[in-house]
């Protein structure tokens, strides 16, 4: 392996590193460095050791037990050249959040809820720069301002619940920049964000890179997100290094065979331009006997239009109360989907795209009577919810199912699997005796491409994309007509993400499946439906064939969420004005109704929203 | 805020309406308070019961005797006690701050051991200190309240004559009764720390705040310790009822003058009225301690204070 560039500019050089938990090695002998104003990125798919990496190097990972076979950190701090694995944890203290800061990836969950914003920057303030509270809330204002929030003087006060995910990921990055960091630590910052957010952190944390000549080691899963932002790229895998190069090499002549089939795997915006239908791609696989390709490609044209529609949704309403007077009267409440009407027909794979708030999944919820409407229609099969029994109802349980974001949140994990996808076929009553039962989830193990013998094993013992499988297999148990895929490839990694989508894509070229496909990844969507509806606070503003949103997306919306989609290319980074205003919430008051949508076509079944 | 406390309120008068209508009811079923002063007092005609009885006014309608009993509570005369006549407006007075005062101490004895306690566990989860604080917990929780009484009086008064036995008789009394329903108490509450502790230790903010370079003190008892204030509020209000229970059994064994001891000697005379007025008291206390923590909670969780 090549050793790292260890010229003297270095702000950090990590060499020959190796972390481990117990007796199992997480990261093997990793060297690479950091100057300042370079963004290194660290990419790698799950347990690839590169969150571990970050958290060795602020020695956070001392806490949850792990220890340092091997190596040095060495950092350019205010005291001269340190090696960081030799301080100790009082002496890490004053390097952290002071010299070295880190910004996580749940902006969520990264605010204590009990404090104010304010509080929270301060604290970092009065602990390293010695500021009185008041002198640090007014320095807190400044670093609001810094990262683009409007209204900076209100936002102090506030606290975290009152902030939404792209705020409170900004008052991070301020948070982390109070005292003006030498090297910044960025772990996954923009994966929990929509792209439109995401593009505006990404801007902010490029912009202030420049400003402050921070170094920055940004470490993420998304190709597209490195080539929008780093300098040079180190590719992990399993603990090691397998490629490390300047971002244009990496991903003009990825060197790797690992590299090469990562980039390969990963979907690309606007890869599918001029192709009618959905098409299924082979997919590189990398193990340890080398790459190899799996599948063949396959134009999906499964779509059937003559027949009459599988689902039909007539404009659906669904609002919840969120606030409530004191006399128990409802004052606010959240519009998730205002009138909203579309077909699903069989064999067609219906993408509903839109970001946090736009209600996408409260559709496929009301779908699968998870959710009661205030208004509208839906027909399954011509038939109207309204007009269906008790039992017929429950029968359509059986022909709809679900698909999760979260596969292992959603098998329960005191159940072997293959008692989890036996449970439909018992609850719907589709087969009694049990040795047939067990015949049927054998095959349906198999058919996910998973063994029999894998139905005696519980979720703990598989990985995320098995676990999601295993999802599939259940869902496919009781015979379904429609699947609805919420985030069903988010929480996946790129390389499993594109086997999966091929198992959707075969699963129903073979029984002829209906999907109502929920995601905010375009780059996915474009690949799979066949027809998409881009929802933007409950309502539908633009609607058509894949081609038709894709190819010439038509509403400002959309052009905007396409534009906001980082491309796994470096020539093409995102050029957005920094936006400080937030999106606005589909919350509102009682009686303030939101302005209906009226649409026109713009070509045959490409319907757009006027504006 | 002010609906949401004068909802509670009307829940909490109504809550004491139910209790002192089943008490006052269910005592009235366990014995005849005239048969019980008259006890070893020799030739006693039925004549003379009824005579008693009257004079009591206990042979009048149960509904007449409990709405006198709650007009009694609005206009604070809760009558005289049928042994000796004593107001018992001013038996309770007498009694209820000495109750209240090593309930208060009991708390603050627990509060104060568990919660290091708890956070020590948690943090060395697993380890032989978590084990050992566990063992320990479990114990604690395992064994009578009397009995540890009975100990330390055994130890600390018989054998090294540095407390005082039993009654309310300078500061140094306090220490006993105190220490002993603090320790039943803290044996549950350890673990209830430790558990709220491990969930919000595994929070990303805890990461967050370690990663600004706070130190582990800071980190536990300030970013921690508050996120787990919501849950130990909760029990410790659910908890002051119990532990309410638990005095009257401990004020029995060091002779502590308290509601304990007053309720314990109203329920052997049937005295209907101190009975009915002690347990009154009490429930209305253990209503006004959890009414108390509703308003804590948006004190310490400004998620609930703003909503």
């Amino acid at each position: 392996m090549k050793e790292s560039s260890s010229d003297a500019s270095s702000l950090i050089r990590v060499e020959n590193l190796t972390v481990a938990f117990g007796a199992e090695k997480v990261v093997e002998d990793l060297s690479f460095s950091v100057r300042s104003g370079q963004t290194l990125a660290i990419v790698g798919e799950s347990g690839s050791g590169k969150s571990v990496t970050s958290l060795s190097i602020l020695r956070l990972a001392d806490i949850s037990g792990a220890h340092y076979l091997g190596g040095r950190i060495l950092f350019e701090s205010t005291k001269g050249e340190q090696d960081l694995l030799a301080l100790s944890q009082q002496e890490m203290r004053a390097i952290r959040g002071k010299e070295i800061a880190m910004i996580f990836q749940e902006p969520m969950t990264s605010l204590n809820p009990v404090f104010t914003i304010g509080d929270q920057i301060a604290e970092v303030l009065q602990l390293h720069e010695g500021m009185a509270r008041k002198e640090a809330l007014a320095e807190g204002v400044k670093l609001l301002k810094m990262v683009r929030l409007a209204d900076a003087e209100s936002i102090i006060g506030r606290y975290p619940h009152q902030l939404s995910g792209g705020m409170r990921q900004r008052v991070m990055i301020a948070m982390a920049l109070a005292c003006r960091p030498k090297l910044l630590i960025a772990d996954e910052p923009t994966t929990a964000l929509d792209v439109t957010i995401q593009a505006q952190i990404l801007a902010i944390l490029r912009d202030l890179k420049d400003s402050l000549d921070m170094g920055i080691i940004f470490i993420t899963h998304d190709m597209g997100v490195v080539a929008e932002m780093a300098d040079d790229v180190v590719v992990m895998r399993k603990g090691h290094k397998v490629e490390e190069q300047p971002v244009e090499a990496i991903f003009t002549n990825p060197q790797h065979l690992y590299t090469q089939t990562l980039l390969s795997a990963v979907p690309k915006l606007g890869a599918m331009n001029g192709e009618d239908f959905p098409k299924r791609l082979p997919v590189s696989v990398y193990d340890e006997a080398g790459a190899h390709t799996e599948g063949e490609l396959r134009v999906q044209n499964t779509a059937n239009y003559e027949a009459a529609p599988l689902v039909r949704v007539e404009d659906l309403v669904v609002r919840f109360n969120v606030k409530k007077n004191f006399l128990g009267r409802p004052t606010h409440r959240v519009h998730a989907v205002e009138e909203i009407s579309l077909d699903i027909y069989p064999g067609e794979t219906l993408a509903l795209v839109g970001e946090s708030g736009s209600g996408k999944s409260t559709i496929g919820r009301t779908i699968q009577q998870l959710q009661e409407s205030q208004a509208g229609n839906i027909t399954f099969n011509g038939k109207r919810f309204a007009d269906m029994g008790r039992g017929e109802k429950r029968a359509l349980r059986q022909k709809i199912q679900y698909i999760f974001q979260d596969p292992y949140a959603s098998l329960d994990p005191r159940k072997t699997v293959g008692f989890s996808i036996a449970e439909p076929i018992r609850t719907h009553g589709i087969l009694h005796d049990q040795e047939l039962i067990e015949k049927r989830v054998s095959e349906l193990l198999d058919r996910v491409g998973l063994s029999a013998s894998h139905g005696r094993r519980y979720p703990h013992e598989f990985s995320g994309g098995q676990r999601q499988r295993i999802c599939i297999a259940r869902a496919l148990a009781s015979d379904p007509e429609l699947i609805i895929a919420d985030e069903a490839l988010s929480a996946l990694d790129v390389s499993v993400q594109a086997q999966i989508i091929n198992l959707f894509m075969d699963l129903q070229e073979e029984r002829g499946l209906s999907y109502l496909f929920i995601s905010h990844d375009m780059a996915v969507v474009e690949q799979i439906s066949h027809r998409v509806a881009v929802l933007y606070l409950g309502q539908i503003v633009e609607f058509g064939s894949r081609r038709q949103v894709f190819e010439n997306p038509t509403h400002s919306y959309t052009q905007n969420l396409l534009a906001a989609v980082p491309i796994a290319d470096p020539h093409q980074r995102i050029m957005m004005a920094i936006n400080e205003a937030d999106i606005p919430s589909p919350i509102r008051a009682v009686g303030n109704e939101p302005a209906r949508l009226s649409h026109r076509e713009v070509a045959p079944g490409h319907l757009v929203a006027n504006q | 805020m002010a609906g949401f406390i004068v909802k509670r309120m009307l829940q909490a008068i109504f809550a004491t309406l139910i209790v002192t209508l089943l008490v006052s009811y269910a005592i009235r079923l366990t014995g005849d308070p005239a048969l019980m002063l008259t006890q070893g007092a020799g030739s006693i005609t039925e004549a003379d019961l009824a005579r008693i009885r009257e004079a009591l006014g206990v042979n009048r309608p149960f509904l007449v005797q409990y709405f006198e009993f709650l007009r009694g509570m609005v206009t604070f005369d809760f009558g005289k006690s049928f042994l000796g006549g004593t107001s018992v407006g001013l038996l309770i007075k007498g009694a209820l701050p000495s109750t209240l005062v090593l309930a208060f101490w009991s708390m603050l004895v627990s509060i104060m051991i568990s919660i290091p306690l708890g956070i020590t566990a948690a943090v060395h989860r697993n380890k032989m200190v978590d084990q050992v604080i566990r063992v320990f917990s479990l114990v604690g929780l395992s064994f009578p309240n009397f009995w540890l009484a009975i100990m330390l009086v055994l130890v600390f008064s018989i054998t090294w004559n540095l407390l005082p036995p039993s009654g309310m008789v300078g500061s140094l009394s306090y220490i006993m009764p105190s220490v002993t329903m603090g320790i039943i108490l803290t044996a549950t509450n350890v673990r209830l720390v430790r558990t709220t502790m491990l969930e919000t230790l595994n929070a990303q903010y805890i990461m967050v705040a370690r990663a600004k370079g706070l130190s582990e003190r800071k980190v536990l008892y300030k970013h921690a310790l508050r996120n787990c204030a919501i849950p130990l509020i909760t029990y410790l209000g659910l908890q002051f009822g119990g532990l309410l229970g638990g005095i009257v059994v401990i004020e029995r064994v060091f002779n502590w003058p308290g509601m304990g001891t007053l309720a314990f000697d109203a329920v052997g005379a049937r005295d209907y009225p101190v009975l009915q007025a002690t347990i009154m008291v009490l429930s209305l206390m253990i209503i006004l301690v959890n009414l108390a923590v509703d308003i804590i909670y948006g004190l310490v969780d400004p998620r609930i204070r703003t909503e």
